[in-house]
């Protein structure tokens, strides 16, 4: 082979690496959580009922150790994901199922129920606008939308608890607590929602690795007109 | 051609150097300057703003000098093929010696002027709208001063209001024509503080006291951003604050106050800094030097002991 066909054939394995770089790159950036869709079949005027869970550790996964939210689907199915396509101007039902235990808040102003209709949140039953996460079993995570002026504290199951759950997703036979509440939507846009409470367990101040990962502790509304 | 038939370039430069300056200062002062940022919503705000307009009208002249000599040389002393030949040496390539020492004294005095003008400029309107950390030099003359805490957190800053019983509220309410402290500290990692509109910015440290003052003028909303590059959700820190009445803010002040006394009252004791929890939230983070469970400086924890 003659130097012009080397050359060639150099050229072409050069052009491949870097093709290949880039996508890498590029599929890396791109990767995302799937959205679970509330929207399609919505009839304007009725709420959307939206389940979600905290467990302690997903169990599965890249980061299997990590603190996570699961979203069910309105099929009734479990998804790893913190994205929704919401509609606009809508009445949203939450029912979170805290299965993560708690502790003492960092800063007691995110125990303050904000935002919600009626500024307060059901927990097991039990209508609350304030959380004293000293006189609890502490708060594991917070639901809150800085953007909306949103924010639910979501108390922590027993650190003694008998039935913990392990491995996400998690069922009602296994000890949690059920937090309700409600919230409009507002108009179109991506509102980013996210956990105060720093649960990145061995981050820096807590506030590392899930904390800092959609899809965990953090995610968006996409609310869609 | 004789030395007085010589096209007189120094006076021609001058001249054209001192009517666009006057021109395009003066358009500058009145057509730009009142859009000038931050603009004119508090005393630290309009004190920017009327130094940024200071430094570019000072700055304006010193340009010009540069751009029109360019242009002038371009035009007028251009080669022309077949033209005459280039000077080589000779009194037209000698330093003028008028020149280079107006020039450096000329620069001095507006470099030395521009030092004492922003030194000036820091003092008089009480830091400027800067953190001055927790022992500012610069204090407004005003006794009747109040403090809000600015507490930073991955990703919001919440508001503490300690002639209010120190409630702490995601709103910032302030009233016009009255001298405001901002006390600017940090729970986690360093956040910066940055009320664009009021022209306030101080860095958010972690068991630190950063002071910075300002008072507006005019009624209005004003953006709060996070300034430092704080992690994840730092693009989505920010919030917006008003400036209302007086009276207004009295009433605000006192109905968030019974609103939020529920939760005030599980709130730590107020102090200028706060240690992060040590015992809460799985990786809480304390200096190695500091008692967590201090009753002044903890902050929502609860020793295990008690």
């Amino acid at each position: 082979m003659g130097r012009g066909g080397r050359l060639a054939i150099l050229g072409a394995l050069f052009a491949m690496s870097v093709g290949l770089v880039v996508f890498t790159v590029m599929a890396f950036l791109r990767s995302s959580p799937p959205t679970v869709d509330f929207t399609t079949g919505h009839q304007a005027g009725t709420p959307v009922d939206l389940t979600v869970q905290t467990v302690g550790s997903i169990g599965f996964g890249p980061h299997p150790t990590w603190v996570s939210y699961l979203t069910e689907t309105p099929g009734g199915q479990w998804v790893h994901t913190t994205l929704w396509d919401l509609p606009a101007h809508t009445r949203i039902n939450v029912t979170l199922d805290q299965y993560d235990s708690g502790s003492p808040l960092r800063n007691q102003q995110l125990g303050q129920i904000i935002g919600t209709e009626g500024t307060v949140a059901t927990y097991n039953g039990k209508p609350e606008s304030v959380i004293d996460s000293n006189d609890t079993n502490g708060v594991g995570h917070t639901f809150t939308i800085p953007t909306l002026g949103i924010s639910v504290p979501l108390v922590g199951i027993s650190p003694n608890a008998k039935n913990p759950c392990s491995v996400a997703p998690c069922t009602s036979k296994y000890d949690h607590n059920v937090i309700k509440f409600s919230f409009m939507t507002p108009g179109p846009g991506q509102y980013p929602w996210q956990c105060f409470v720093p649960c990145g367990l061995a981050y820096l101040y807590g506030n590392g690795g899930p904390m800092q990962t959609v899809g965990y502790m953090d995610g968006f509304l996409k609310v869609v007109a | 051609m004789s030395p007085r038939q010589e096209t007189p370039h120094f006076r021609r430069l001058i001249a054209i150097w001192a009517v666009l300056t006057v021109v395009l200062d003066v358009v500058f002062y009145f057509a730009v300057g009142p859009h000038v940022p931050p603009g004119a919503m508090s005393s630290s705000a309009s004190g920017q703003q009327t130094d940024f307009i200071v430094l570019f009208m000072i700055a304006l002249p010193v340009m010009l000098a540069v751009w029109v000599y360019m242009a002038y040389a371009l035009i007028v002393w251009r080669g022309s093929r077949g033209g005459d030949e280039e000077p080589e040496g000779g009194a037209k390539a000698r330093g003028h010696f008028g020149i280079q020492v107006g020039w450096i004294a000329t620069t001095t005095v507006i470099v030395l002027g521009v030092f004492v003008y922003g030194t000036v400029e820091l003092i008089v309107p009480a830091g400027a709208g800067g953190g001055e950390g927790p022992n500012p030099i610069w204090t407004p003359t005003s006794h009747d001063v109040l403090p809000i805490q600015v507490i930073g957190q991955q990703w919001e800053f919440t508001y503490r209001y300690p002639t209010f019983g120190g409630f702490e509220t995601r709103e910032l309410m302030i009233p016009v024509d009255t001298p405001i402290a901002f006390h600017v500290t940090s729970l986690d990692v360093i956040h910066s503080f940055w009320a664009y509109q009021l022209g306030v910015k101080a860095d958010a440290n972690p068991s630190s006291d950063n002071v910075a003052y300002t008072t507006a003028s005019q009624l209005g909303a004003f953006t709060v951003r996070c300034s430092e590059l704080c992690g994840l959700w730092h693009g989505a820190m920010y919030n917006f604050g008003r400036v209302v009445t007086k009276a207004q803010f009295l009433v605000w002040a006192q109905s968030t106050e019974r609103q939020n006394a529920a939760n005030t009252k599980l709130l730590p004791p107020f102090s200028y800094t706060y240690v992060p929890d040590a015992n809460g939230a799985d990786g809480g983070y304390y200096p190695d030097n500091v008692d967590p469970y201090s009753n002044v400086e903890q902050y929502g924890a609860t020793s295990p002991s008690k």
